[in-house]
């Protein structure tokens, strides 16, 4: 069984980000990038499925500008065999559409026929937690999200999520489109053997164009603006005159 | 000119920097309060890193290493160079010196360290014999078919944790124009070995827990398959092993530099006084001007450096230069990050007075600034007949 892996490049999660001075979003030139956080959680569940012999070739697969080749090779040195970057943006700021990148993998699912893909639950740039949906949709594929737990059981998958309150488990029909939340396994580090082999692993190149998709945003986004500043905290000398300050703050 | 780092590289760093903040950086309190890194904390380190193929990366692939070039290996030292070096110890990358191994020193020795199943340390100074390599006393002289060792060796790092040690030892004298010059041989010497004993060394202000120890030979019988390279080759062994490990001190400033700054930047950046943050303040605001370009340079060299080892072009000034601009950076940084810090910066809770004992010693070891200048200086004059 083929396993693809869509992975985003995103801004690294350490960056303390800011707004563009146009408000058009934020700003991307030369901050550190890394692959979407979730995205790593899939690659590595993929992996694991291969090293478990339940899958045979992992392919990762990434949609956005030619940078992104940086995070392929990231998913190559984690353990990934190949790698197919597709390039649909020449602007770092330009942010493909989720509706797009799902009709873009769907293409390439026609043509890799892998019995399951596994995506991060969201990228965490813009959050829109909706393109492993939206290929499930396109695909009419079964769709499991907020997987904190994945098995393969031959021709279906029992997939753990993680809602309110508690876990369901549901099983879905492969083959199935899994999206995987933060629990569900702790990625591994590349290591310095599979760093060095990364180079050589194949990574496609091709353009939105080759799978006929027109990537043109539906979306426009009106403004962007900074989180409101915390005010500042007060320290209070007693039991009591913390109390007092709750109190008078209507909040006991 | 080519500045930037490979996939690989980029792929190198960005690997050891998150071993280093997820694996170092959480037991650094625990190792500067107690003095000690916990057995089970040392083993997990020296697992991960085995697991990760980074054990002895800086050994070639022959020995079962990963052939890291010098640049390569310069980025993995500045990396860990963030992170204590009591532990990072344990992230092993044993003495390059091993590869002189032969015969069934490499079964015995080269292999299992490169393995990660023994660890070495490296023993050269004496209380008498610091910068001043041939004023050593510790001597072997021969007895039947074997050498007999007497003598002390003090500061040597990793001795605590180390099953077998590299020891220079005198075995001679020559006669030169200039006086007497000793002759030097290297032994590997087994812990445990009759008439060796490794002792408590100093307190040090620098890197806590990363102890320095005493070594005594007292009639301490060797056979002749404990020779490392050629009896009175000592200097050629250390000349063709052990120049490299000075770019290990200015990559690892470097790193430590960085990670001293972020917290200048950032303290710079929230604290206030005087009704505004105090980075607005050009005393503060110029320092940090000053402090990056310094670590930016200091980068420069010591990966430049690397690289002329890697191209095989002369590199002991350049070397030298790396480390004597990096350690001394490193000070200014440190010494400037407190002073921003003001009051706090001295006090334990935050680990700013950490970098600041620690970058002491970075002057000192592996050839003190002095000697560093002495080099460079030789380089330039030597060929004028200076």
């Amino acid at each position: 069984m083929k396993v693809l892996v869509p992975v985003k490049r995103v801004i690294d999660y350490n960056v303390k980000v800011r707004v563009r001075a146009d408000g058009s979003g934020v700003d991307l030139a030369n901050v550190k990038m890394s692959m979407n956080p979730f995205d790593e959680i899939a690659v590595e569940e993929a992996i694991r499925l291969k090293e478990a012999g339940k899958a045979d070739e992992v392919i990762a697969v990434s949609v956005g500008v030619k940078q992104a080749q940086e995070t392929l090779r990231t998913a190559l040195a984690m353990g990934a065999d190949r790698a197919i970057l597709v390039i649909a943006a020449d602007d770092v700021h330009t942010d493909t559409e989720p509706l797009a990148v799902a009709k873009i993998l769907a293409g390439i699912v026609q043509a890799e026929q892998p019995g399951l893909v596994i995506c991060g639950k969201q990228a965490i740039d813009n959050d829109m937690n909706a393109t492993g949906q939206m290929l499930a949709a396109l695909l009419g594929w079964s769709q499991g999200t907020f997987a904190s737990g994945l098995d393969i059981e031959g021709d279906s998958a029992l997939v753990t999520r993680e809602v309110d309150g508690g876990l369901q488990t549901i099983r879905v029909a492969m083959p199935s489109i899994v999206t995987v939340d933060l629990r569900l396994n702790e990625p591994r580090y590349a290591s310095l053997p599979n760093i060095m082999k990364a180079k050589r692993k194949p990574l496609e190149e091709k353009t939105a164009a080759d799978y006929g998709v027109d990537v043109t945003p539906r979306l426009e986004i009106v403004s962007t603006t900074e989180p409101e500043a915390r005010a500042a905290g007060i320290i209070v000398g007693s039991v009591d005159e913390l109390v007092g300050k709750l109190k008078e703050a209507g909040a006991v | 000119m080519r500045f930037g780092l490979t996939e690989e590289q980029e792929m190198i760093v960005t690997t050891v920097r998150r071993f280093v903040e997820t694996e170092i950086y959480p037991h650094e309190e625990q190792v500067e309060r107690t003095g000690e890194v916990p057995a089970e904390i040392a083993g997990a380190i020296r697992a991960k890193t085995l697991e990760l193929g980074f054990y002895a990366c800086n050994f070639p692939e022959s020995v079962g290493g990963a052939g890291l070039g010098h640049v390569d290996f310069a980025l993995v030292e500045r990396e860990l160079g963030r992170g204590s070096m009591a532990l990072t110890h344990f992230f092993g990358r044993p003495q390059n010196i091993l590869m002189a191994c032969r015969d069934d020193q490499t079964e015995r020795y080269l292999l299992p360290a490169v393995r990660g199943e023994k660890m070495d340390a490296l023993a050269m100074t004496e209380p008498e014999a610091g910068s001043d390599v041939r004023a050593m006393k510790c001597s072997a002289v021969r007895d039947g078919g074997d050498w007999v060792l007497n003598g002390v060796k003090h500061f040597i790092s990793g001795a605590d944790h180390a099953d077998f040690f590299i020891v220079f030892v005198a075995t001679g004298e020559d006669q030169t124009p200039r006086g007497p010059k000793k002759r030097i041989t290297t032994f590997l010497v087994d812990r445990g070995t009759p008439g060796f004993a490794v002792r408590d060394g100093y307190r040090s202000v620098s890197h806590r827990g990363y102890r320095n120890m005493i070594l005594e030979f007292d009639e301490c019988r060797l056979p002749d398959g404990q020779v490392l390279g050629e009896v009175d080759g000592g200097f050629a062994v250390m000349n063709e092993w052990l120049y490299a490990t000075r770019i290990t001190v200015a990559a690892m400033s470097v790193g430590r530099a960085r990670r001293c700054f972020d917290h200048a930047l950032g303290y710079a950046a929230e604290r206030k006084q005087f009704g505004q943050k105090i980075g607005k303040f050009q005393g503060v605001s110029f320092q940090l001007a000053d402090m990056i370009t310094e670590i930016d340079a200091a980068d420069l060299l010591t990966l430049m450096a690397a690289w002329r080892l890697d191209q095989g072009l002369p590199a002991n000034r350049e070397i030298a230069g790396a480390k004597l601009y990096a350690t001394e950076m490193l000070a200014r940084v440190t010494d400037a990050t407190l002073q921003i810090h003001g009051g706090m910066g001295l006090m334990s809770d935050l680990p700013i007075e950490r970098f600041w004992r620690d970058a002491r010693v970075e002057r000192i070891w592996d050839g003190t600034s002095e000697i560093q200048r002495h080099i460079i200086s030789r380089e330039l004059l030597r060929p004028l007949g200076a």
